[in-house]
């Protein structure tokens, strides 16, 4: 069973779609004892970086996460939940996110060219790095994927297993041990997205 | 590369999809379920649903409706129609929606723009705006196309950026249903005031037609139409594939 961690933070409605769609069973709960007992763990988020980031402290769940990463049960962040991973972000501020990955979520406005749209919004293409990353096994480099977000996971070079280039190769997953994260929407890029949550499911 | 964007809208009322020229004469095409199956399998990028049912009853089918799309389609999909309210954007979202298109509702209301987008994120509220010329002058206009409001299109566009629109759709009245192709030179006045995504609708009656507007008007991110996708007019496989033929960015 994978949990899907609900902690008052974006719609879980499609990822549990999603799941229910490649036939592999899921529950968005905020309950500690089963997302303990779940084989897998998803950690989902949409909106600002330091409001989910309080939410997982107060309810205690960010914990739970944590150590249940640190047993080696595989977890997924997916967008806001992927950048969580890190160890901190500047949207707004500075705040504190889970450490499980070191690195820092920066504003894309850093890196990319003046001229391009603020967020990076639509499908864009992965560019594939490193070794073959166990979550890709059923997509091809040059795959393209839905994205949104005006923020991104820099510092992180060793854990970078994608990319995708908007005037500048900005983070698209990342992979440490058995702590992975996508920046872009699995479950709103169709049939890839699809198969990156069915690859994920048989880690 | 950031791809262009082809979506197909599908306008429902008490639950089946229909499609008016010039937004009178409205006929039955299909099911929302099946058609938006069928979008999503031949390579559409985004779907989008307004709701134009007036009645309580129509509006709770249209969000049983979309739950089920919601369920089956695993692409962005945005809800439009009737959407005048925070808790109206609450039930579309709960309903499986990504995004939420304002018009009418936000006209009444300016303030719903800036209250949704701090609530939900600038990137779940679209504005859509119907547009057409009056006197030369670019006029928004209300109520599905019927009702002058007498304002600036421009400057109406321009103040739902500030207030967090995240993209904007901008129809063309003039070129709606005529299927002569996009309205160019208004897409281009908005796309030089704006630097959220723009999405073209009204007029596609051709694949030249979206080659036609991302080449003049490269600023452009996303072409919207619904009868020609409908009624197999243009098959957007094959819209999609002649668009890479000519190197216009698309996702195949």
């Amino acid at each position: 069973m994978i949990a899907i961690v609900d902690y008052g933070v974006g719609n879980l409605f499609s990822l549990s779609s999603s799941f229910a769609m490649i036939g592999a069973e899921a529950v968005a709960t905020s309950d500690p004892g089963v997302i303990r007992s779940a084989e897998k763990i998803i950690l989902p988020g949409v909106g600002a970086f330091s409001d989910a980031a309080e939410k997982l402290r107060l309810s205690g769940l960010g914990e739970v996460v944590c150590e249940e990463a640190g047993r080696g049960k595989p977890i997924l962040g997916i967008c806001l939940g992927m950048q969580l991973l890190f160890d901190k972000s500047f949207e707004y501020g500075e705040h504190a996110g889970l450490g499980l990955i070191s690195g820092a979520v920066r504003p894309i406005s850093d890196v990319i060219p003046k001229g391009l749209k603020i967020p990076h919004i639509g499908w864009n293409s992965l560019n594939f790095r490193g070794e073959h990353s166990e979550l890709f096994k059923y997509i091809s480099e040059g795959d393209f994927v839905y994205f949104v977000h005006s923020y991104y996971a820099a510092d992180c070079e060793e854990a970078v297993i994608a990319t995708a280039e908007y005037g500048a190769p900005l983070t698209a997953a990342v992979e440490k041990g058995n702590v992975y994260g996508c920046q872009f929407h699995p479950e709103k890029s169709g049939r890839v997205g699809l198969n990156i949550l069915r690859a994920f499911s048989e880690i | 590369m950031i791809t262009k964007r082809i979506i197909p809208c599908l306008d429902v009322r008490d639950g089946r999809v229909v499609k008016g020229v010039n937004f009178e004469g409205l006929s039955d095409v299909s099911s929302p379920v099946e058609l938006g199956r069928y979008y999503s399998e031949c390579g559409a990028d985004e779907l989008v649903f307004y709701d134009i049912t007036a009645s309580a009853e129509g509006r709770r089918l249209f969000s049983d409706i979309l739950t089920e799309v919601a369920r089956t389609i695993f692409i962005p999909l945005t809800v439009g129609g009737g959407i005048n309210t925070l808790d109206d954007f609450d039930r579309v979202l709960k309903c499986g929606a990504d995004k939420v298109s304002v018009n009418s509702g936000a006209i009444r209301n300016p303030e719903l723009i800036y209250e949704a987008a701090k609530r939900y994120g600038d990137q779940c509220v679209v504005l859509s705006v119907d547009v057409k010329r009056v006197d030369g002058k670019f006029t928004v206009f209300a109520k599905g196309g019927r009702e002058n409001t007498g304002m600036n299109a421009l400057e109406w566009i321009r103040h739902g950026v500030e207030s967090g629109a995240g993209e904007i759709v901008l129809n063309s009245i003039d070129t709606d249903g005529v299927k002569r192709g996009f309205d160019i030179e208004m897409l281009r006045a908005v796309t030089d005031i704006v630097s959220v995504p723009v999405i073209a609708s009204g007029g596609a009656g051709c694949i030249e037609d979206f080659i036609k507007l991302f080449r003049e008007l490269p600023l452009v991110d996303a072409g919207l139409a619904a009868s020609i996708f409908h009624f197999g007019e243009v098959k957007i496989s094959e819209l999609k594939a002649r668009l890479a033929e000519v190197g216009i960015p698309t996702r195949i």
